[in-house]
């Protein structure tokens, strides 16, 4: 059983297509790579599946349930979690604060007004541990507002990563980061169990040959071809999609 | 020891994240201010009941405002149907006062959570309009439905009764001040409470971020309502008492005038912090008695000067300036 699937998912913003019959598998522990020029639909893709857009036609299914019909917040219930290719974050609250409120939703205490929510510490322990681990714990304190844009793919990422989700869609973590930071963003992917199953969207090619075991290209809208990275690097037509791009643009 | 105050914070990250909602020993202040202001003012107790139901008005407004980033127009609504319904009661039901703030709290809850269901699916300024479109539709109810509401008369000849029966209200408003601070007292804890807890916390994730908040798996729309109903009800105490101190109910209770003041007060204040609310309103309240005596016809130039400039220089209001002082005196001590 696949971790998530799609089954003929379309998506039509009035005659504009952006998403066409799109079946898609991301089996379990999978590090599967979501690849394309850009406006190929991918960030569409991953609103689809995520419920924050709603498709016109098609099903999605994580572990095998049809949550097609479900909320944002019901999928990600059921162990959906995403980061944003472009900073999603609570801009006027601490980095600690950004994670603990993802934790305490995880936890599902999100509606609890009976003790105070910083008396959680094994919580607020945990989010600082997360930090740590991304480089960032000596930020725990300081305003998202108030920090780098590299610091803050961090803190994205950290977010998703603190839902400890089953499912897992990057949307270009590392999108316009220094290399120094790219690197910590990709040993933490590399470091993550086994068994969560990952769906990432990257435009560097080398990052996405070292980390991926599969990697599907999207082009208006269409899976053009899925493979193994060999089978990719060698499919003539992705060639003509990447390297026809090269030559007109 | 004065200036323990300043140096709180120690410690790793994680505990002194934890400390930051303990309860300061600054915060028992504005109690102390406003029992002292008994003593103090003894001439002023009116003016002084209108203030603390006013402050309890703007930490409604502000649980929604400032917390949960639910920008509204039409507070007044449920201020107004909580003066009515307590109105209303007091003359055909009991002249009791505690269950009269009861039923001002349900009838005005009952609203936000009817009208919260259907416009807080929108957001910026069509909530803006729908806020303001329950104000006039409630405002415009209470003046056709003469035979209930009295129309532009009001609600005429309330009684109260004494408070657990042995507080009778009197002339010079004695009784009437204790119990507003009693009332704003248990109000305040109870704010405090909310917005510590975790649900409190997830209500700032929604006015800061959304998007996020859905993606992070919170049910957004029902934490919404739940603060705007929780707002509503609140604000409907804050006008029972008004209707129960002032033993009479007109439509200004449900102006937009009030409405509009009142985020003028939290604004110059400060949102989403509660204290906000207390300062702001004290601010605007004198300000407006003095004003008003020096120079009825200009006071409102002040006042809306000085928002102006609270708007350009200091968006933290009243409060965000206290901050910045206090974070200025500690740099200079590091």
């Amino acid at each position: 059983m696949s971790a998530l699937e799609t089954q003929l998912l379309c998506k039509n913003f009035g005659a504009l297509s952006v998403a066409n019959k799109i079946d898609f598998r991301l089996e379990p522990g999978a590090r599967h790579a979501l690849i394309g020029p850009n406006g190929a639909g991918k960030t569409t893709f991953i609103n689809l599946i995520t419920g924050r857009l709603t498709p016109s036609s098609g099903i999605i299914k994580l572990a095998g349930e049809d949550v097609t019909a479900l909320s944002q917040s019901g999928r990600v219930k059921r162990g959906l979690g995403r980061t944003f290719q472009i900073n999603t974050l609570f801009r006027g609250l601490s980095v600690l604060e950004n994670v603990f409120l993802t934790v305490c939703e995880r936890e599902g205490i999100g509606n609890s007004i009976l003790r105070r929510a910083n008396a959680r510490k094994d919580l607020l322990e945990e989010s600082y541990a997360l930090l740590e681990s991304l480089h960032i714990g000596d930020d725990a304190l300081n305003i998202v507002r108030e920090l780098p844009y590299g610091k803050l793919r961090l803190v994205e990422l950290a977010i998703a990563l603190a839902l400890k989700p089953k499912v897992l869609l990057l949307d270009e973590p590392a999108a316009g980061l220094p290399s120094s930071e790219t690197a910590i963003v990709f040993d933490t992917v590399q470091q993550l169990p086994k068994d969560i199953a990952i769906l990432i969207i990257e435009h560097d090619m080398d990052l996405v040959f070292r980390l991926a075991n599969r990697i599907t290209v999207l082009v208006q809208g269409t899976v053009l071809v899925e493979g193994t990275p060999d089978e990719i690097q060698h499919d003539a037509r992705v060639r003509e999609v990447y390297l026809g791009e090269g030559d007109h643009g | 020891m004065i200036f323990k105050w300043f140096n709180a914070e120690q410690g790793s990250a994680v505990e002194r994240f934890a400390k930051r909602d303990r309860l300061n020993p600054l915060e028992l202040l504005p109690w102390i201010l406003a029992i002292a202001a008994y003593y103090v003012f003894p001439s002023y107790l009116p003016l002084g009941s209108q203030i603390l139901l006013t402050i309890l008005f703007a930490i409604s407004l502000d649980l929604a405002l400032g917390y949960a980033g639910i920008i509204t127009l039409g507070h007044a609504a449920f201020f107004g149907v909580g003066a009515y319904s307590a109105g209303l009661y007091a003359l055909h039901v009991t002249g009791e006062p505690l269950s009269g703030l009861v039923v001002a709290a349900i009838a005005a809850g009952i609203l936000g959570l009817l009208s919260g269901l259907v416009i807080l699916r929108t957001t910026g300024l069509t909530l803006i309009m729908l806020t303001l479109a329950v104000l006039l539709i409630v405002q415009e109810f209470a003046n056709r439905a003469r035979p209930i509401t009295g129309g532009a008369d009001g609600l005429n000849g309330i009684a109260m009764q004494p408070i657990f029966g042995v507080f009778r209200f009197d002339l010079f408003g004695h009784t009437a001040y204790w119990y507003c601070l009693s009332v704003l007292f248990v109000m305040w804890i109870f704010g405090l409470l909310l917005v510590r807890s975790p649900f409190g916390r997830s209500l700032t994730g929604v006015r800061e971020n959304i998007t996020r908040m859905h993606s992070i798996g919170a049910p957004v729309r029902r934490r919404l309502v739940t603060i705007y109903t929780i707002s509503a009800a609140m604000a409907g105490v804050a006008g029972a008492l008004l209707a129960q101190t002032s033993q009479f109910v007109g439509l200004a209770t449900l102006g937009f005038e009030r409405s509009g003041e009142i985020v003028i007060m939290l604004v110059l204040g400060g949102i989403g912090r509660i204290y906000g609310a207390i300062v702001g309103v004290v601010i605007f309240m004198i300000a407006q008695d003095s004003f008003a005596r020096a120079n009825p016809a200009f006071w409102s130039f002040w006042v809306g000067l000085l928002l102006v400039l609270i708007v350009l220089f200091a968006r933290g209001g009243a409060l965000g300036i206290a901050d910045n002082l206090v974070a200025l005196l500690r740099g200079r001590k590091k």
